[in-house]
């Protein structure tokens, strides 16, 4: 398979502190890419670059390139905005803007240029239909976001990055907080979202990476200790470490 | 390209009010200084002989005036202003503070000519007709002040009585104090900063106000002799004088106004650097 | 030795002390209100505020004086507005705490401590005389601007402050700029601080005097346009009462003064209010 991404001797450091170092790792094309570690092991940072999110931390440092289809995303003078586009992201809490469920949708595509009406409601109910919301909401899309359950608010958002037409799609703890029903709806709508979208799901939630992804990165203290598909690693992991973490004898 | 269009023109603008500072002071320095070292810094700081249309510049009595009116108006508001605050903060329910603190804001959005007004017609005689002297005077501009500047000081001591953490209180009443002694012994010395800032801006406050002073201070041109006697306070001197002041005048108006300036800038930086150690603490 | 009080009779006295003088400062406010509103309400009739002041305000209206408070409320705010706002924006969502916005923050924080009177000092030297505006609107509208401009960044700031972080990352993770983010999202969501703001520099405008009788001077006649001279309500007032032309008429515009003013520190309260209670 094609890799869409590829990091190579990734470092980063934040106040002098190192958050990752010298990573190695791709992500193969449509496909699930899963990233556990136990907490401050660097999982988000890894993420957060992907889409230069990381920019709006002070002090930081990054060493090694990370390439989105052979371009160097971490290049000085990047269009971050338009990488942004194309790379996105949904984040560990649903945070719907403060609008109406129809205008958080149109709302990155009508700021990327789509102004017309109809485009842009063709946009919003693929989208809502993708991330299997639109059954739901469809007869309040006019409707306050805030007013929808944490599930579908996470949905929402879900729908939202997907309205960007993006590329990749980031996801840190999608899940994190959420009743089992609207987890298993979210591992769904990833399954199926998988055909066409390269996706990064970061998760606490070891079973949760077995369940849904193809291949599995394991991060611990920055440093990345295992990759490879996610039947192997949780099969015959080679490392003991990785075997510990997934038996659960880290905290 | 845009992006960056934007971000330098609102860093332009951050400074406006900086730079309006600075122009401000070097219009009034500018006007104000020449006529200080023409008549000389000592003789214009501390003769009481102003005759501007004379030539005679000495501002020692204003001096003294807006010293000492605004030291009644601590001396008056700032107990009072201390007791609402410590009431509202600590004694009242909550549901009464949240009534009454805005409620107590509002004093400061009544314009100032209104208090010189009821200053007039209301405190004034009373002085007059009871303690003696002409009415106008230090006290009636003292008390007006007072009034003046309560809110203020009540607002910004409630904020710092409310800063202080909740564990204090706590370990201080489980030792068996009183609310009194606990606010006594514990609440007001760590609020103390807070409450101090609040009464410097007060001062400010008040050695700055001019129309409420005017209508109630008697404006007369000497060393105050008691606090019945009428005042003229470096506000009230501008403000009077500057409809028909030109020339040397005018200049000296101007450089009335840097005594003031320099007042003012002393008691903000205070406050500033007060605040600054409130906030680390 | 002096018998020691007990420590909760003690605490009793205080406490009744304390309210009774909590009691006594909210007395007086009640009190100005009250008494302005009895001596000033009975003067104020359609006519009064709809006809201009006649023999330097012996009778007549206030109509003139009422026009030209409005006049400056808007020359200031369309100055101080932008101004205010956009440092706001800066000091907010630009840049870090630095060396630099701690300049900025020191120099907005004694510009709202210059009095009034050295305002109009600065005012007079500079709009009235070294730019030859002369007495004007235009004047004395610059002049209130740069008093406002402090009451208006802090409260932008701490409303832009209150926005929620998590809503300027999702709107650039969507892959949009900081600008649009700024003002699509973090905007809508500050306004009504924004506006408790301005509500607050409009409150000044009205009240103001000094900076007012040395900028925009005291003429009687109806401005016609910003570069006229006028006089503001609170001008007409104390002209008024200190010159002892006409106290029903003084009464009158204080009653106006006193009643504008409270009710525009209800609305900016009730729209802060508001504001908390959609953040929280």
């Amino acid at each position: 398979m094609a890799a869409k991404i590829v990091v190579k001797d990734l470092s980063f450091s934040y106040n002098h502190q190192r958050v990752l170092s010298a990573v190695n790792l791709m992500v193969e094309a449509d496909s699930i890419l899963g990233i556990m570690g136990p907490a401050k092991s660097g999982k988000t940072t890894l993420l957060r670059i992907f889409n230069r999110l990381c920019d709006l931390i002070p002090h930081v440092r990054i060493e090694g390139e990370v390439f989105l289809d052979g371009e160097n995303i971490l290049r000085p003078g990047l269009n971050v905005d338009r990488l942004r586009k194309r790379v996105g992201m949904v984040f560990d809490k649903p945070v719907p803007l403060p609008r109406s469920i129809f205008e958080n949708l149109a709302y990155g595509p009508r700021l990327h240029g789509i102004k017309d009406k109809k485009r842009l409601e063709e946009l919003v109910e693929r989208s809502l239909r993708l991330a299997q919301l639109w059954d739901e909401v469809k007869d309040r899309l006019n409707e306050s976001a805030m007013k929808l359950s944490g599930g579908q608010q996470q949905r929402l958002c879900i729908a939202r990055t997907l309205a960007m037409e993006p590329e990749v799609i980031l996801l840190d703890e999608p899940t994190y907080g959420l009743d089992p029903i609207s987890t298993l709806k979210i591992e769904q709508t990833l399954q199926s979202l998988k055909e066409s979208y390269t996706i990064v799901l970061v998760s606490n939630n070891t079973w949760q990476v077995a369940r849904t992804t193809d291949n599995v990165a394991f991060l611990l203290m920055g440093e990345l200790i295992e990759y490879g598909s996610t039947h192997e690693i949780f099969t015959v992991p080679k490392d003991k470490r990785t075997d510990d973490y997934i038996s659960g004898r880290f905290g | 390209m845009k992006e960056k269009l934007i971000e330098k023109t609102l860093m332009l603008l951050a400074f406006s009010a900086i730079g309006a500072l600075l122009l401000m002071a070097v219009f009034i320095f500018k006007e104000g200084m020449p006529i200080i070292f023409k008549v000389g810094i000592k003789n214009f700081l501390f003769s009481t002989h102003w005759a501007p249309t004379k030539g005679h510049f000495g501002v020692s009595s204003m001096i003294v005036s807006s010293l000492f009116v605004t030291i009644g108006a601590m001396i008056i508001g700032v107990p009072l202003a201390l007791a609402c605050a410590i009431t509202l903060a600590e004694f009242a329910p909550q549901r009464v503070t949240v009534i009454l603190k805005p409620t107590i804001e509002l004093l400061a959005g009544i314009p100032s000519v209104v208090y010189g007004f009821l200053g007039v017609v209301l405190l004034v005689p009373l002085i007059r007709d009871y303690l003696g002297g002409p009415g106008l005077s230090l006290l009636a501009a003292s008390i007006i002040l007072a009034i003046m500047i309560l809110p203020t000081i009540t607002s910004i001591s409630i904020d710092a009585i409310k800063a202080v953490p909740y564990s204090y209180k706590e370990g201080s009443l489980a030792l068996g104090a009183t609310h009194w002694q606990t606010i006594r012994m514990v609440i007001l010395k760590a609020a103390r900063s807070g409450i101090i800032t609040a009464i410097i801006l007060g001062m400010a406050r008040a050695i700055g106000e001019t129309m409420a002073v005017i209508m109630v201070a008697g404006n007369a041109l000497r060393l105050p002799q008691s606090p019945l006697s009428p005042v003229r306070t470096l506000t009230s001197n501008i403000a009077l004088e500057m409809g028909y002041a030109a020339g040397d005048h005018r200049a000296a108006l101007f450089a009335t106004g840097i005594v003031l300036f320099v007042f003012i800038m002393v008691f903000n930086v205070s406050a500033n650097i007060i605040t600054k150690r409130w906030r680390r603490e | 030795m002096a018998k020691r009080i007990n420590p909760l009779m003690l605490q009793r006295i205080v406490k009744a002390q304390l309210w009774s003088l909590t009691g006594f400062t909210i007395g007086i406010l009640f009190f100005i209100i009250f008494f302005i509103s009895i001596k000033g309400l009975p003067q104020i009739t359609l006519e009064f505020l709809t006809s201009n002041p006649v023999d330097m305000g012996r009778s007549g209206g206030i109509f003139s004086t009422i026009v030209c408070t409005l006049y400056l409320i808007f020359v200031s705010l369309m100055i101080a507005m932008p101004l205010g706002v956009g440092a706001a924006i800066y000091l907010t969502e630009y840049t870090r705490e630095s060396r630099l916005t701690h300049i900025i923050r020191f120099g907005t924080e004694c510009l709202a401590g210059i009095p009034s009177i050295i305002m109009g000092l600065f005012g007079f030297a500079f709009f009235v005389m070294a730019l030859g505006l002369g007495w004007s609107i235009l004047s004395g509208g610059m002049t209130m601007s740069i008093m406002l401009l402090p009451t208006i960044i802090r409260t932008t700031e701490e409303s832009i402050k209150a926005v929620p972080y998590e809503l300027r990352e999702v709107s650039f993770s969507l892959g949009v700029t900081r600008w649009q983010t700024v003002t699509k999202v973090v905007l809508p969501s500050a306004l009504p601080g924004i506006v408790t703001g301005i509500v607050l520099g409009i409150a000044r405008c009205i009240e103001e005097t000094a900076v007012i009788i040395f900028t925009v001077g005291s003429s009687l006649r109806l401005p016609e346009s910003f570069f006229d001279s006028g006089r503001t309500m609170a001008v007409h007032f104390y002209i008024l009462a200190r010159e002892g032309i006409s106290m029903p008429n003084a009464y009158g515009t204080a009653a106006i003064l006193i009643l504008s003013i409270l009710f525009i520190n209800l609305s900016a309260y009730y729209l802060a209010r508001q504001f908390l209670k959609k953040i929280c």
